[in-house]
């Protein structure tokens, strides 16, 4: 196990170090630098700012600046508002993300189980067949369309929820499940998929003749074991939500850190899409990190020990 | 003479001998059906794989029929008819700049869908290429092509998009380009995983007693046999693409005006859906059922090609 985490770290840096790098080289790349604008900047303060920034130095120096200011944490200023730094705008749009995401992780889990669980359970049943119904639409419908959709009839229509905008516990509910929305029926058919396996058994008939009450052998015996594979997908659903909030902050107009990321984008702000680039990277790579640990202690019959 | 006669009409009364083809033998004995054909006939069973199926061939077949089912072209304004409703003139009603929307529609079913098959086209080049190779020669070869494999792999797809998307400029060559270099990684692993375990199998060691290059036991024995998983995950793939394609669209990342992606026409219709929801709703509506289609039909495929997987 401890050789496995030691290994996991060492493979973990090198993806940051491999990413930061590409991302570096790949927007120095880029034709045109970031003071290029519709407006000429006159050469002189255009010769000030390329100081400023560094731009004049050979491309090793500066790759070598920026590393070692990503060692520190710093991950430079934003091109387009002067008086921010990207470490600002992580602090400030982060936390926002975080917590619809969190909603949104939370509400998956919540509603995905036990509908998958159930559906598991009456298999080829009008409630199996709704749960699987309701799952293809969650995943076929894009999020952006159901966030509209959403928006068109709770905000406009029936006028119960704020349509956008940020403050209280209210603008979070539409927001948190159109995120939630892909991730609930995916694990739906997770956790119906993997619990059909296991309620075929043999230690859930052990189980049942013993007289256990079934709603024990639902949770105890037969849920310890369909929930698995649901951990496993634990991670991506991380990334597919941090990810996913791109648009729904952008729609919502919630001032997360995807807002400021697809800002940056159309802005063309370089050092910005760099600096959030990595700190996703950096975040979900750490979260995919913690799960497989969690995966080991939840799962005893794996020992990372023997695989290569 | 005599008695062999009698013995003939004794039998002929009793049990006639019949020939061979007429004991219909034949009906109780399957032909020897192939994969594919197999495959084919459970397919054929699963009538949520045939709707789909069914579906994206429509959807194909007004991809391609565009030109010919409107009279208008997808950039032609018509300015003293912007918002118009549905009619027979208009299928769909008019754009704000007064575009024919089912126009516009017919249209955009082009480049999505182009953008589905070209990136499940790219990814199943690069993936079969590279894992095929990967997983074939194994050892070190394989060690350190997997670990870029995993590099990739531990980056959210979208991030990878949207940075190249951001250095290549946004055009439909570039979002094929993008989502091709995006997608090839997860094939390149199935294949992988698929060639090492079937390069173990006694068909394997028979190929190579008789003496087939490597080359030749590659790409005639062992990639035929991963064909299966590839095809189901390039069925898969196809939504995925299609939806991204969309959703760099909607941030201004995709195909750029006049063409119009459904991604383009969804994000122009957000901009006026407090007053004609419809014109949101119709692109959305187009994406959705394509991205159903085609999970309808990944599904089954994963069902008739894979009938260990089956539930």
């Amino acid at each position: 196990m401890k050789k496995y985490i030691i290994n996991r770290i060492f493979s973990m840096i090198l993806v940051l170090v491999v990413v930061s790098s590409l991302t570096f080289f790949l927007a120095k790349a880029i034709p045109g630098g970031p003071f290029t604008k519709e407006k000429k900047v006159p050469d002189v303060i255009l010769q000030r700012l390329e100081e400023k920034y560094h731009f004049d130095d050979p491309l090793w120096k500066q790759y070598a600046f920026y590393m070692g200011n990503l060692m520190k944490g710093d991950l430079g200023p934003s091109f387009r508002y002067d008086a921010l730094t990207v470490n600002d705008i992580i602090r400030k749009g982060f936390p926002v993300s975080a917590t619809i995401g969190f909603l949104a992780v939370l509400l998956s889990i919540i509603l995905g189980l036990p509908a998958g669980i159930i559906s598991a359970y009456r298999q080829n049943f009008w409630q199996d067949n709704t749960v699987m119904f309701f799952s293809l639409i969650g995943i076929s419908v894009p999020s952006f369309i159901l966030a509209t959709v959403f928006m068109y009839f709770f905000g406009l229509k029936f006028k119960i929820l704020p349509i956008a905008g940020w403050g209280g516990f209210r603008y979070m509910i539409l927001p948190a499940i159109t995120l939630a929305a892909y991730p609930t029926a995916y694990i739906a058919r997770l956790t119906r998929s993997s619990m059909l396996d296991v309620l075929s058994q043999d230690y859930i008939k052990t189980a049942r003749s013993k007289g256990i009450s079934e709603f024990r052998v639902i949770t105890m015996h037969a849920l310890k074991n369909a929930i698995l594979p649901v951990v496993t997908y634990m991670g991506p659903m991380i990334a597919a939500i941090f990810t996913g909030s791109f648009i729904i902050e952008r729609l919502f107009f919630i001032p997360g850190l995807g807002k400021y990321y697809v800002t940056a984008i159309y802005d063309r702000d370089y050092t910005v899409i760099l600096g959030t680039t990595i700190f996703y990277a950096f975040f979900l790579v750490t979260a995919n990190f913690i799960v497989d640990i969690l995966y080991a202690f939840l799962d005893p019959r794996i020992t990372y020990e023997e695989k290569k | 003479m005599k008695k062999k006669s009698r013995e003939d009409m004794n039998e002929k009364k009793l049990f006639t001998p019949i020939k061979k083809e007429e004991l219909g033998i034949k009906e109780f004995v399957r032909p020897p059906v192939g994969y594919w054909k197999d495959a084919w006939r459970r397919l054929k069973k699963n009538k949520l794989a045939m709707v789909g199926l069914v579906m994206i061939i429509l959807l194909l077949l007004f991809a391609i029929l565009a030109p010919l089912l409107s009279p208008y072209k997808y950039d032609q304004t018509e300015l003293t008819n912007c918002y118009a409703s549905m009619s027979k003139t208009h299928l769909f009603g008019t754009d704000a700049i007064g575009r024919d929307v089912f126009t516009r529609i017919a249209f955009g079913a082009r480049i999505s869908l182009a953008v589905g098959f070209v990136a499940a086209f790219i990814s199943f080049f690069i993936g079969v290429f590279y894992g095929g190779i990967s997983g074939f020669i194994g050892g070190k070869t394989d060690n350190i092509m997997m670990r870029i494999v995993d590099i990739f792999y531990s980056i959210p797809v979208l991030l990878i998009v949207i940075l190249l998307m951001v250095i290549l400029r946004p055009g439909l060559t570039n979002v094929f380009i993008a989502l091709g270099i995006a997608y090839w990684v997860g094939m390149a692993r199935i294949v992988r995983g698929q060639v090492l375990s079937l390069k173990e199998q006694e068909f394997t060691l028979a190929a190579r007693a008789l003496g087939a290059s490597k080359r030749r036991i590659l790409t005639k024995h062992l990639i035929p046999n991963t064909m299966g998983p590839i095809i189901i995950t390039a069925t898969l793939l196809i939504p995925n693409a299609i939806f991204f394609e969309a959703f760099l669209s909607f941030i201004g990342l995709g195909v750029s005006a006049p063409m119009a992606s459904w991604g383009v026409l969804a994000s122009d219709g957000v901009q006026g859906f407090r007053s004609h929801p419809g014109l949101l709703f119709i692109p959305a509506i187009f994406i959705s059922l394509t991205m159903l289609s085609f999970n309808f039909l990944g599904d089954g495929l994963r069902d008739a090609l894979d009938p260990r997987l089956r539930k």
